[in-house]
Protein backbone atom coordinates (compact mmCIF):
# COMPACT_ATOMS: atom_id res chain seq x y z
CA UNK A 1 0.00 0.00 0.00
CA UNK A 2 1.23 3.46 -0.89
CA UNK A 3 2.44 5.54 2.04
CA UNK A 4 0.24 8.40 3.27
CA UNK A 5 1.49 11.51 1.46
CA UNK A 6 1.76 14.88 3.09
CA UNK A 7 0.05 17.80 1.34
CA UNK A 8 3.48 19.42 1.13
CA UNK A 9 5.49 16.74 -0.58
CA UNK A 10 9.24 16.80 -0.77
CA UNK A 11 11.10 16.51 -4.05
CA UNK A 12 12.23 12.95 -3.39
CA UNK A 13 8.72 11.71 -2.66
CA UNK A 14 7.41 13.44 -5.78
CA UNK A 15 10.15 11.86 -7.89
CA UNK A 16 9.46 8.42 -6.45
CA UNK A 17 5.69 8.70 -7.02
CA UNK A 18 6.25 9.89 -10.55
CA UNK A 19 8.72 7.07 -11.33
CA UNK A 20 6.34 4.42 -9.98
CA UNK A 21 3.44 5.93 -11.97
CA UNK A 22 5.54 5.70 -15.12
CA UNK A 23 6.46 2.09 -14.29
CA UNK A 24 10.19 2.80 -14.36
CA UNK A 25 12.73 0.83 -12.35
CA UNK A 26 14.84 2.76 -9.88
CA UNK A 27 18.11 1.33 -11.22
CA UNK A 28 17.25 2.24 -14.82
CA UNK A 29 16.39 5.82 -13.92
CA UNK A 30 19.58 6.11 -11.84
CA UNK A 31 21.66 4.83 -14.72
CA UNK A 32 19.97 7.23 -17.14
CA UNK A 33 20.90 10.25 -15.03
CA UNK A 34 24.36 8.99 -14.20
CA UNK A 35 24.07 8.11 -10.50
CA UNK A 36 23.93 4.90 -8.56
CA UNK A 37 20.69 3.19 -7.67
CA UNK A 38 21.41 3.52 -3.95
CA UNK A 39 22.00 7.27 -4.31
CA UNK A 40 18.67 7.67 -6.14
CA UNK A 41 17.08 5.64 -3.34
CA UNK A 42 18.43 8.13 -0.80
CA UNK A 43 17.07 11.01 -2.90
CA UNK A 44 13.66 9.39 -3.21
CA UNK A 45 13.48 9.03 0.58
CA UNK A 46 14.40 12.66 1.04
CA UNK A 47 17.72 11.83 2.65
CA UNK A 48 19.76 13.63 0.04
CA UNK A 49 18.99 17.05 -1.35
CA UNK A 50 18.85 17.42 -5.09
CA UNK A 51 19.03 20.45 -7.34
CA UNK A 52 20.69 22.02 -10.37
CA UNK A 53 21.66 19.86 -13.31
CA UNK A 54 20.82 16.56 -11.57
CA UNK A 55 17.28 17.74 -10.82
CA UNK A 56 16.88 18.81 -14.45
CA UNK A 57 18.10 15.42 -15.65
CA UNK A 58 15.77 13.57 -13.30
CA UNK A 59 12.85 15.73 -14.47
CA UNK A 60 13.74 14.96 -18.10
CA UNK A 61 13.78 11.21 -17.50
CA UNK A 62 10.54 11.38 -15.51
CA UNK A 63 8.95 13.51 -18.27
CA UNK A 64 7.91 16.26 -15.90
CA UNK A 65 8.53 19.99 -15.75
CA UNK A 66 11.46 20.65 -13.47
CA UNK A 67 9.46 23.36 -11.69
CA UNK A 68 6.89 20.74 -10.73
CA UNK A 69 9.53 18.43 -9.30
CA UNK A 70 11.49 21.00 -7.31
CA UNK A 71 10.73 21.85 -3.69
CA UNK A 72 8.86 25.04 -4.44
CA UNK A 73 6.05 23.63 -6.55
CA UNK A 74 4.91 26.48 -8.69
CA UNK A 75 2.11 28.50 -7.08
CA UNK A 76 1.15 29.49 -10.60
CA UNK A 77 -0.36 26.04 -11.00
CA UNK A 78 -1.00 24.93 -7.43
CA UNK A 79 -3.05 28.01 -6.45
CA UNK A 80 -5.41 27.90 -9.45
CA UNK A 81 -5.69 24.15 -8.93
CA UNK A 82 -6.94 24.77 -5.40
CA UNK A 83 -9.18 27.56 -6.67
CA UNK A 84 -10.69 25.13 -9.18
CA UNK A 85 -11.51 22.78 -6.30
CA UNK A 86 -12.88 25.64 -4.19
CA UNK A 87 -15.21 26.70 -7.01
CA UNK A 88 -17.21 23.53 -6.45
CA UNK A 89 -17.52 23.33 -2.66
CA UNK A 90 -20.25 20.70 -2.85
CA UNK A 91 -18.00 18.22 -4.62
CA UNK A 92 -15.93 15.96 -2.37
CA UNK A 93 -12.54 16.78 -3.84
CA UNK A 94 -9.37 15.66 -2.10
CA UNK A 95 -8.12 19.23 -1.84
CA UNK A 96 -5.28 18.33 0.47
CA UNK A 97 -3.82 16.12 -2.23
CA UNK A 98 -3.68 18.75 -4.96
CA UNK A 99 0.11 18.87 -4.71
CA UNK A 100 0.28 15.15 -5.19
CA UNK A 101 -1.99 15.41 -8.21
CA UNK A 102 0.29 18.06 -9.63
CA UNK A 103 3.38 15.99 -9.05
CA UNK A 104 2.06 12.71 -10.33
CA UNK A 105 -0.17 13.89 -13.14
CA UNK A 106 1.19 17.26 -14.26
CA UNK A 107 -0.63 17.05 -17.59
CA UNK A 108 -4.02 16.51 -15.95
CA UNK A 109 -3.28 19.22 -13.38
CA UNK A 110 -2.39 21.66 -16.17
CA UNK A 111 -5.59 20.71 -17.97
CA UNK A 112 -7.69 21.45 -14.87
CA UNK A 113 -5.94 24.80 -14.45
CA UNK A 114 -6.44 25.67 -18.13
CA UNK A 115 -10.10 24.71 -17.92
CA UNK A 116 -10.51 26.75 -14.74
CA UNK A 117 -8.96 29.75 -16.52
CA UNK A 118 -11.27 29.23 -19.49
CA UNK A 119 -14.33 28.97 -17.25
CA UNK A 120 -13.34 32.22 -15.51
CA UNK A 121 -12.91 33.94 -18.87
CA UNK A 122 -16.27 32.70 -20.10
CA UNK A 123 -17.96 33.71 -16.84
CA UNK A 124 -16.45 37.20 -17.17
CA UNK A 125 -17.55 37.37 -20.79
CA UNK A 126 -21.06 36.20 -19.93
CA UNK A 127 -21.29 38.85 -17.25
CA UNK A 128 -20.05 41.51 -19.69
CA UNK A 129 -22.59 40.43 -22.31
CA UNK A 130 -25.32 40.33 -19.71
CA UNK A 131 -24.42 43.87 -18.64
CA UNK A 132 -24.34 44.87 -22.28
CA UNK A 133 -27.81 43.45 -22.87
CA UNK A 134 -29.06 45.43 -19.92
CA UNK A 135 -27.30 48.71 -20.68
CA UNK A 136 -26.32 48.87 -24.36
CA UNK A 137 -28.27 51.65 -26.02
CA UNK A 138 -28.35 49.96 -29.45
CA UNK A 139 -29.85 46.78 -28.03
CA UNK A 140 -32.20 48.77 -25.80
CA UNK A 141 -33.41 50.79 -28.81
CA UNK A 142 -33.90 47.67 -30.95
CA UNK A 143 -35.76 45.89 -28.15
CA UNK A 144 -37.86 48.96 -27.46
CA UNK A 145 -38.78 49.10 -31.14
CA UNK A 146 -39.89 45.45 -31.16
CA UNK A 147 -41.98 45.76 -28.00
CA UNK A 148 -43.52 49.09 -28.97
CA UNK A 149 -44.56 47.72 -32.35
CA UNK A 150 -46.02 44.61 -30.72
CA UNK A 151 -47.94 46.89 -28.32
CA UNK A 152 -49.35 48.93 -31.19
CA UNK A 153 -50.45 45.75 -33.01
CA UNK A 154 -52.03 44.27 -29.87
CA UNK A 155 -53.88 47.45 -29.03
CA UNK A 156 -55.13 48.03 -32.56
CA UNK A 157 -56.16 44.40 -33.07
CA UNK A 158 -58.12 44.50 -29.80
CA UNK A 159 -60.03 47.55 -30.98
CA UNK A 160 -60.93 45.78 -34.23
CA UNK A 161 -62.09 42.65 -32.40
CA UNK A 162 -63.79 44.27 -29.43
CA UNK A 163 -65.60 47.15 -31.13
CA UNK A 164 -68.80 46.07 -32.85
CA UNK A 165 -70.02 48.35 -35.62
CA UNK A 166 -66.67 50.12 -35.90
CA UNK A 167 -66.84 52.99 -38.34
CA UNK A 168 -65.53 51.85 -41.73
CA UNK A 169 -62.98 54.69 -41.93
CA UNK A 170 -61.52 53.74 -38.55
CA UNK A 171 -61.64 50.07 -39.55
CA UNK A 172 -59.67 50.74 -42.69
CA UNK A 173 -57.22 52.95 -40.83
CA UNK A 174 -56.58 50.33 -38.14
CA UNK A 175 -56.13 47.60 -40.76
CA UNK A 176 -53.52 49.73 -42.49
CA UNK A 177 -51.78 50.38 -39.15
CA UNK A 178 -51.63 46.65 -38.38
CA UNK A 179 -50.27 45.92 -41.83
CA UNK A 180 -47.52 48.55 -41.45
CA UNK A 181 -46.72 47.50 -37.89
CA UNK A 182 -46.49 43.81 -38.68
CA UNK A 183 -44.01 44.54 -41.47
CA UNK A 184 -42.04 46.76 -39.09
CA UNK A 185 -42.13 44.10 -36.39
CA UNK A 186 -40.66 41.53 -38.78
CA UNK A 187 -37.84 43.90 -39.70
CA UNK A 188 -37.07 45.05 -36.18
CA UNK A 189 -37.06 41.52 -34.74
CA UNK A 190 -34.71 40.44 -37.50
CA UNK A 191 -32.48 43.42 -36.74
CA UNK A 192 -32.45 42.59 -33.05
CA UNK A 193 -31.53 38.98 -33.73
CA UNK A 194 -28.82 40.03 -36.17
CA UNK A 195 -27.41 42.45 -33.65
CA UNK A 196 -27.38 39.86 -30.87
CA UNK A 197 -25.74 37.29 -33.18
CA UNK A 198 -23.05 39.81 -34.03
CA UNK A 199 -22.45 40.56 -30.36
CA UNK A 200 -22.08 36.89 -29.56
CA UNK A 201 -19.68 36.37 -32.48
CA UNK A 202 -17.60 39.33 -31.39
CA UNK A 203 -17.65 38.07 -27.82
CA UNK A 204 -16.35 34.61 -28.60
CA UNK A 205 -13.68 35.92 -30.93
CA UNK A 206 -12.24 38.23 -28.33
CA UNK A 207 -12.17 36.00 -25.29
CA UNK A 208 -8.50 35.23 -25.63
CA UNK A 209 -7.34 38.37 -27.39
CA UNK A 210 -4.00 39.59 -26.06
CA UNK A 211 -4.91 43.09 -27.23
CA UNK A 212 -8.11 43.00 -25.18
CA UNK A 213 -6.20 41.82 -22.12
CA UNK A 214 -3.67 44.63 -22.61
CA UNK A 215 -6.45 47.20 -22.88
CA UNK A 216 -8.13 45.81 -19.77
CA UNK A 217 -4.85 46.01 -17.84
CA UNK A 218 -4.29 49.61 -18.93
CA UNK A 219 -7.89 50.57 -18.17
CA UNK A 220 -7.25 49.62 -14.53
CA UNK A 221 -4.76 52.49 -14.27
CA UNK A 222 -7.02 54.88 -16.21
CA UNK A 223 -4.71 54.61 -19.24
CA UNK A 224 -1.83 56.21 -17.37
CA UNK A 225 1.50 54.43 -17.21
CA UNK A 226 2.50 54.98 -13.62
CA UNK A 227 6.14 56.07 -13.45
CA UNK A 228 6.59 57.41 -17.00
CA UNK A 229 6.89 60.96 -15.72
CA UNK A 230 9.67 59.93 -13.35
CA UNK A 231 11.63 58.21 -16.10
CA UNK A 232 10.96 54.80 -14.52
CA UNK A 233 11.41 51.62 -16.49
CA UNK A 234 7.83 50.36 -16.79
CA UNK A 235 7.44 46.63 -16.23
CA UNK A 236 4.42 44.35 -16.45
CA UNK A 237 5.68 41.32 -14.56
CA UNK A 238 2.24 40.60 -13.13
CA UNK A 239 0.87 39.94 -16.65
CA UNK A 240 1.11 36.23 -17.38
CA UNK A 241 0.48 36.25 -21.12
CA UNK A 242 3.76 37.03 -22.91
CA UNK A 243 2.05 38.60 -25.94
CA UNK A 244 -0.04 40.85 -23.72
CA UNK A 245 3.12 41.85 -21.86
CA UNK A 246 4.86 42.70 -25.12
CA UNK A 247 1.93 44.85 -26.29
CA UNK A 248 1.86 46.74 -22.98
CA UNK A 249 5.63 47.25 -23.00
CA UNK A 250 5.41 48.59 -26.54
CA UNK A 251 2.69 51.08 -25.56
CA UNK A 252 4.60 52.09 -22.43
CA UNK A 253 7.76 52.67 -24.45
CA UNK A 254 5.89 55.01 -26.79
CA UNK A 255 4.24 56.83 -23.90
CA UNK A 256 7.62 57.23 -22.16
CA UNK A 257 9.15 58.75 -25.29
CA UNK A 258 6.21 61.17 -25.55
CA UNK A 259 6.67 62.07 -21.87
CA UNK A 260 10.32 62.93 -22.51
CA UNK A 261 9.31 65.23 -25.40
CA UNK A 262 6.55 66.83 -23.34
CA UNK A 263 7.55 66.95 -19.63
CA UNK A 264 4.49 66.69 -17.40
CA UNK A 265 4.79 69.90 -15.38
CA UNK A 266 5.43 72.26 -18.28
CA UNK A 267 2.99 70.46 -20.56
CA UNK A 268 0.17 70.51 -18.02
CA UNK A 269 0.71 74.19 -17.31
CA UNK A 270 0.58 75.19 -20.97
CA UNK A 271 -2.25 72.75 -21.75
CA UNK A 272 -4.45 74.43 -19.15
CA UNK A 273 -3.48 77.88 -20.44
CA UNK A 274 -4.46 77.03 -24.03
CA UNK A 275 -7.60 75.06 -23.10
CA UNK A 276 -5.95 71.80 -24.18
CA UNK A 277 -5.76 72.99 -27.82
CA UNK A 278 -3.58 70.34 -29.52
CA UNK A 279 -2.45 72.62 -32.37
CA UNK A 280 -1.23 75.34 -30.00
CA UNK A 281 0.48 72.81 -27.79
CA UNK A 282 2.23 71.34 -30.82
CA UNK A 283 3.40 74.79 -31.84
CA UNK A 284 4.48 75.85 -28.33
CA UNK A 285 6.57 72.73 -27.71
CA UNK A 286 7.74 72.25 -31.29
CA UNK A 287 6.64 68.61 -31.42
CA UNK A 288 4.52 66.73 -33.92
CA UNK A 289 0.75 66.89 -33.46
CA UNK A 290 0.35 63.13 -33.02
CA UNK A 291 2.76 63.22 -30.07
CA UNK A 292 0.60 65.90 -28.42
CA UNK A 293 -2.59 63.89 -29.06
CA UNK A 294 -1.08 60.79 -27.45
CA UNK A 295 0.34 62.76 -24.52
CA UNK A 296 -3.03 64.36 -23.80
CA UNK A 297 -4.60 60.92 -23.59
CA UNK A 298 -1.95 59.66 -21.14
CA UNK A 299 -2.03 62.32 -18.45
CA UNK A 300 -2.31 61.35 -14.77
CA UNK A 301 -5.97 60.58 -14.00
CA UNK A 302 -6.02 62.46 -10.69
CA UNK A 303 -5.25 65.94 -12.04
CA UNK A 304 -8.66 67.22 -13.13
CA UNK A 305 -7.92 67.13 -16.86
CA UNK A 306 -10.91 66.98 -19.24
CA UNK A 307 -12.13 63.56 -20.40
CA UNK A 308 -10.12 62.50 -23.44
CA UNK A 309 -10.21 59.31 -25.50
CA UNK A 310 -7.73 58.17 -28.12
CA UNK A 311 -7.63 55.86 -31.11
CA UNK A 312 -4.67 54.86 -33.23
CA UNK A 313 -5.00 52.78 -36.38
CA UNK A 314 -2.60 51.45 -38.96
CA UNK A 315 -2.77 51.94 -42.74
CA UNK A 316 -5.32 49.14 -43.04
CA UNK A 317 -7.61 50.89 -40.59
CA UNK A 318 -7.09 48.30 -37.86
CA UNK A 319 -7.27 49.91 -34.43
CA UNK A 320 -3.96 49.20 -32.70
CA UNK A 321 -4.68 51.23 -29.58
CA UNK A 322 -7.69 52.90 -28.11
CA UNK A 323 -8.74 54.58 -24.93
CA UNK A 324 -12.57 54.53 -24.89
CA UNK A 325 -14.43 57.53 -23.49
CA UNK A 326 -18.19 57.81 -22.74
CA UNK A 327 -19.82 56.02 -25.70
CA UNK A 328 -16.81 56.47 -27.96
CA UNK A 329 -15.32 53.07 -28.81
CA UNK A 330 -14.31 51.83 -32.22
CA UNK A 331 -14.65 48.17 -33.19
CA UNK A 332 -11.24 46.54 -33.21
CA UNK A 333 -11.97 44.45 -36.29
CA UNK A 334 -11.87 47.40 -38.70
CA UNK A 335 -15.65 47.41 -39.28
CA UNK A 336 -15.99 50.97 -38.00
CA UNK A 337 -17.71 53.86 -39.73
CA UNK A 338 -15.33 55.39 -42.33
CA UNK A 339 -16.65 58.84 -41.47
CA UNK A 340 -14.64 59.00 -38.23
CA UNK A 341 -11.91 61.62 -38.71
CA UNK A 342 -9.36 58.91 -37.84
CA UNK A 343 -9.98 57.23 -41.18
CA UNK A 344 -10.32 60.48 -43.09
CA UNK A 345 -6.85 61.41 -41.83
CA UNK A 346 -5.48 58.22 -43.40
CA UNK A 347 -6.48 59.48 -46.84
CA UNK A 348 -4.52 62.72 -46.41
CA UNK A 349 -1.39 62.08 -44.35
CA UNK A 350 -0.02 65.24 -42.79
CA UNK A 351 -3.32 67.12 -42.80
CA UNK A 352 -4.61 68.02 -39.34
CA UNK A 353 -8.37 67.43 -39.08
CA UNK A 354 -10.73 68.84 -36.46
CA UNK A 355 -14.41 67.84 -36.58
CA UNK A 356 -17.35 67.66 -34.24
CA UNK A 357 -19.23 64.38 -34.55
CA UNK A 358 -21.80 62.35 -32.69
CA UNK A 359 -23.29 58.89 -32.95
CA UNK A 360 -26.82 58.64 -34.38
CA UNK A 361 -29.77 58.68 -31.98
CA UNK A 362 -31.22 61.08 -29.50
CA UNK A 363 -29.27 62.67 -26.68
CA UNK A 364 -25.86 61.46 -27.88
CA UNK A 365 -22.77 63.29 -26.67
CA UNK A 366 -21.09 65.30 -29.42
CA UNK A 367 -17.35 64.65 -29.66
CA UNK A 368 -14.62 67.04 -30.71
CA UNK A 369 -12.11 65.00 -32.72
CA UNK A 370 -8.53 65.93 -33.66
CA UNK A 371 -6.85 63.59 -36.11
CA UNK A 372 -3.68 63.34 -38.12
CA UNK A 373 -1.88 60.58 -40.02
CA UNK A 374 1.75 60.25 -40.85
CA UNK A 375 4.67 57.87 -41.27
CA UNK A 376 6.03 56.09 -38.21
CA UNK A 377 9.28 54.26 -37.60
CA UNK A 378 12.39 54.43 -39.74
CA UNK A 379 12.04 55.80 -43.23
CA UNK A 380 14.26 54.32 -45.90
CA UNK A 381 14.63 54.98 -49.61
CA UNK A 382 12.88 52.39 -51.71
CA UNK A 383 10.68 51.01 -48.94
CA UNK A 384 7.03 51.76 -48.27
CA UNK A 385 6.47 53.99 -45.24
CA UNK A 386 4.36 52.65 -42.37
CA UNK A 387 1.45 55.04 -41.88
CA UNK A 388 -0.51 55.43 -38.63
CA UNK A 389 -3.45 57.70 -37.90
CA UNK A 390 -4.04 59.14 -34.43
CA UNK A 391 -7.28 60.68 -33.16
CA UNK A 392 -7.98 62.41 -29.87
CA UNK A 393 -11.64 62.55 -28.83
CA UNK A 394 -13.26 64.67 -26.13
CA UNK A 395 -16.79 65.88 -25.34
CA UNK A 396 -17.70 68.94 -27.41
CA UNK A 397 -19.87 71.84 -26.41
CA UNK A 398 -23.46 71.31 -27.55
CA UNK A 399 -23.67 74.42 -29.76
CA UNK A 400 -21.06 73.28 -32.30
CA UNK A 401 -22.16 72.06 -35.74
CA UNK A 402 -22.21 68.30 -35.56
CA UNK A 403 -21.68 65.62 -38.21
CA UNK A 404 -23.18 62.19 -37.59
CA UNK A 405 -20.85 59.20 -37.64
CA UNK A 406 -22.08 55.65 -37.19
CA UNK A 407 -21.21 52.85 -34.81
CA UNK A 408 -20.64 50.61 -37.89
CA UNK A 409 -22.87 50.01 -40.93
CA UNK A 410 -24.72 46.93 -39.65
CA UNK A 411 -26.01 48.69 -36.56
CA UNK A 412 -26.35 52.20 -37.95
CA UNK A 413 -29.76 53.63 -38.83
CA UNK A 414 -28.55 56.49 -41.04
CA UNK A 415 -30.02 55.13 -44.26
CA UNK A 416 -29.03 57.85 -46.75
CA UNK A 417 -25.31 57.61 -45.92
CA UNK A 418 -23.08 57.66 -48.99
CA UNK A 419 -20.36 55.76 -47.11
CA UNK A 420 -22.57 52.78 -46.32
CA UNK A 421 -20.87 49.49 -47.27
CA UNK A 422 -23.38 47.08 -45.71
CA UNK A 423 -27.18 47.22 -45.34
CA UNK A 424 -28.32 48.16 -41.85
CA UNK A 425 -29.87 45.52 -39.65
CA UNK A 426 -31.84 48.17 -37.82
CA UNK B 1 -66.51 62.66 -18.02
CA UNK B 2 -64.56 65.14 -20.15
CA UNK B 3 -61.36 64.93 -18.11
CA UNK B 4 -58.16 65.82 -19.94
CA UNK B 5 -55.42 63.27 -20.42
CA UNK B 6 -52.07 64.02 -22.04
CA UNK B 7 -50.43 61.07 -23.77
CA UNK B 8 -46.66 61.57 -24.26
CA UNK B 9 -45.54 58.74 -26.55
CA UNK B 10 -43.51 58.61 -29.75
CA UNK B 11 -45.03 55.54 -31.38
CA UNK B 12 -47.76 56.90 -33.71
CA UNK B 13 -49.89 53.75 -33.82
CA UNK B 14 -49.87 53.38 -30.03
CA UNK B 15 -50.93 57.02 -29.85
CA UNK B 16 -53.76 56.33 -32.26
CA UNK B 17 -54.98 53.20 -30.49
CA UNK B 18 -54.86 54.65 -26.96
CA UNK B 19 -56.41 57.91 -28.13
CA UNK B 20 -59.24 55.97 -29.72
CA UNK B 21 -60.12 53.89 -26.66
CA UNK B 22 -59.84 56.81 -24.23
CA UNK B 23 -61.84 59.16 -26.45
CA UNK B 24 -64.49 56.49 -26.81
CA UNK B 25 -64.55 56.28 -23.01
CA UNK B 26 -65.23 59.99 -22.78
CA UNK B 27 -61.79 61.44 -22.18
CA UNK B 28 -60.39 64.47 -23.94
CA UNK B 29 -57.06 63.22 -25.24
CA UNK B 30 -54.08 65.39 -26.15
CA UNK B 31 -50.90 63.87 -27.49
CA UNK B 32 -47.25 64.81 -27.74
CA UNK B 33 -44.32 62.84 -29.21
CA UNK B 34 -41.14 64.69 -28.28
CA UNK B 35 -39.38 64.42 -24.92
CA UNK B 36 -37.45 67.67 -25.25
CA UNK B 37 -40.56 69.86 -25.55
CA UNK B 38 -42.91 67.73 -23.43
CA UNK B 39 -42.70 69.99 -20.34
CA UNK B 40 -43.73 73.10 -22.26
CA UNK B 41 -46.69 71.16 -23.69
CA UNK B 42 -47.71 70.15 -20.16
CA UNK B 43 -47.38 73.70 -18.86
CA UNK B 44 -49.54 75.15 -21.65
CA UNK B 45 -52.51 73.62 -19.90
CA UNK B 46 -51.93 71.17 -17.08
CA UNK B 47 -53.91 67.96 -17.77
CA UNK B 48 -55.84 65.91 -15.21
CA UNK B 49 -53.69 62.88 -15.93
CA UNK B 50 -50.52 62.11 -17.88
CA UNK B 51 -49.57 58.89 -19.64
CA UNK B 52 -45.80 59.05 -20.15
CA UNK B 53 -43.56 56.73 -22.16
CA UNK B 54 -40.06 56.15 -20.74
CA UNK B 55 -38.06 56.08 -23.99
CA UNK B 56 -38.72 59.29 -25.89
CA UNK B 57 -36.63 61.21 -28.40
CA UNK B 58 -34.77 64.13 -26.86
CA UNK B 59 -35.41 63.44 -23.20
CA UNK B 60 -36.34 60.33 -21.24
CA UNK B 61 -39.68 59.88 -19.51
CA UNK B 62 -37.82 59.64 -16.18
CA UNK B 63 -36.32 63.12 -16.67
CA UNK B 64 -39.72 64.52 -17.58
CA UNK B 65 -41.28 62.88 -14.51
CA UNK B 66 -38.55 64.42 -12.33
CA UNK B 67 -39.39 67.86 -13.72
CA UNK B 68 -43.12 67.29 -13.31
CA UNK B 69 -42.65 66.49 -9.64
CA UNK B 70 -40.45 69.56 -9.16
CA UNK B 71 -43.08 72.01 -10.46
CA UNK B 72 -45.82 73.20 -8.12
CA UNK B 73 -48.45 73.08 -10.88
CA UNK B 74 -47.76 69.47 -11.82
CA UNK B 75 -46.40 67.81 -8.70
CA UNK B 76 -49.75 66.19 -7.84
CA UNK B 77 -50.90 65.24 -11.35
CA UNK B 78 -51.25 61.45 -11.61
CA UNK B 79 -48.65 60.00 -13.99
CA UNK B 80 -48.83 56.55 -15.53
CA UNK B 81 -45.46 55.46 -16.92
CA UNK B 82 -45.30 53.20 -19.96
CA UNK B 83 -42.19 51.16 -20.54
CA UNK B 84 -40.98 48.32 -22.71
CA UNK B 85 -38.87 47.08 -19.81
CA UNK B 86 -40.57 45.51 -16.84
CA UNK B 87 -37.51 44.97 -14.68
CA UNK B 88 -37.92 45.66 -11.01
CA UNK B 89 -35.23 48.36 -11.08
CA UNK B 90 -37.23 50.28 -13.72
CA UNK B 91 -40.30 50.00 -11.57
CA UNK B 92 -38.31 51.17 -8.54
CA UNK B 93 -36.87 54.06 -10.53
CA UNK B 94 -40.34 55.18 -11.67
CA UNK B 95 -41.75 54.86 -8.17
CA UNK B 96 -38.85 56.72 -6.56
CA UNK B 97 -39.33 59.59 -8.99
CA UNK B 98 -43.01 59.83 -8.13
CA UNK B 99 -44.85 57.81 -10.78
CA UNK B 100 -48.42 57.00 -9.71
CA UNK B 101 -48.71 53.90 -11.88
CA UNK B 102 -46.30 51.79 -13.94
CA UNK B 103 -47.40 49.77 -16.97
CA UNK B 104 -45.24 47.41 -19.00
CA UNK B 105 -45.62 47.09 -22.79
CA UNK B 106 -47.25 45.23 -24.42
CA UNK B 107 -50.38 45.99 -22.41
CA UNK B 108 -54.04 45.38 -23.20
CA UNK B 109 -56.53 48.15 -23.87
CA UNK B 110 -58.62 46.95 -20.94
CA UNK B 111 -55.61 47.36 -18.60
CA UNK B 112 -54.97 50.89 -19.80
CA UNK B 113 -58.60 51.88 -19.46
CA UNK B 114 -58.92 50.34 -16.00
CA UNK B 115 -55.75 52.07 -14.75
CA UNK B 116 -56.69 55.45 -16.19
CA UNK B 117 -60.14 55.28 -14.59
CA UNK B 118 -58.63 54.24 -11.27
CA UNK B 119 -56.10 57.11 -11.34
CA UNK B 120 -58.91 59.56 -11.96
CA UNK B 121 -60.84 58.08 -9.03
CA UNK B 122 -63.63 56.81 -11.23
Amino acid sequence: MREQISPHLLTGTRARNRRIDLGLRQTNVAKEIGISGSYLNLIEHNRRKIGGKLLSELARVLVIDVALLGDGVSDAILVPLKEAAAAFPDESIEDLQSEELLARFPGWAALIVAQRRRITQLEDRTEALSNRLAHDSQIANALHDVISTATAIRSTASILVETPNLDSDWQSRFHTNIDMDSARLAESSQALLGFLDMEMEAGSAHVDSAMEQAEAALAKSDYYFLGIDNGDDIKFDEIQNATTRTILQDWAKGASEDAVSLPLKAFTQVARAVAYDPARLSSQFGVALDVVLRRLAHLPPDSDHPLMGLAICDGAGVVTFQKPMLDFQLPRSGAACPLWPLYQALTQPGRAIRRIVRLPGAARTPFECFAIAGPVGDIAFGSEPRINATMLVRPASADDTVDVVGPGCRVCDVHNCTSRRHPSLL
Amino acid sequence: MGQRVLLIEDEPNIIEAISYILTKDGWTVHTHSDGETAMSKVMQRVPDLIILDVMLPGKSGYDILRELRAQAETKDVPVMMLTARGQSKDREMATSLGATQFMTKPFSNAEVLKSVRALAGL
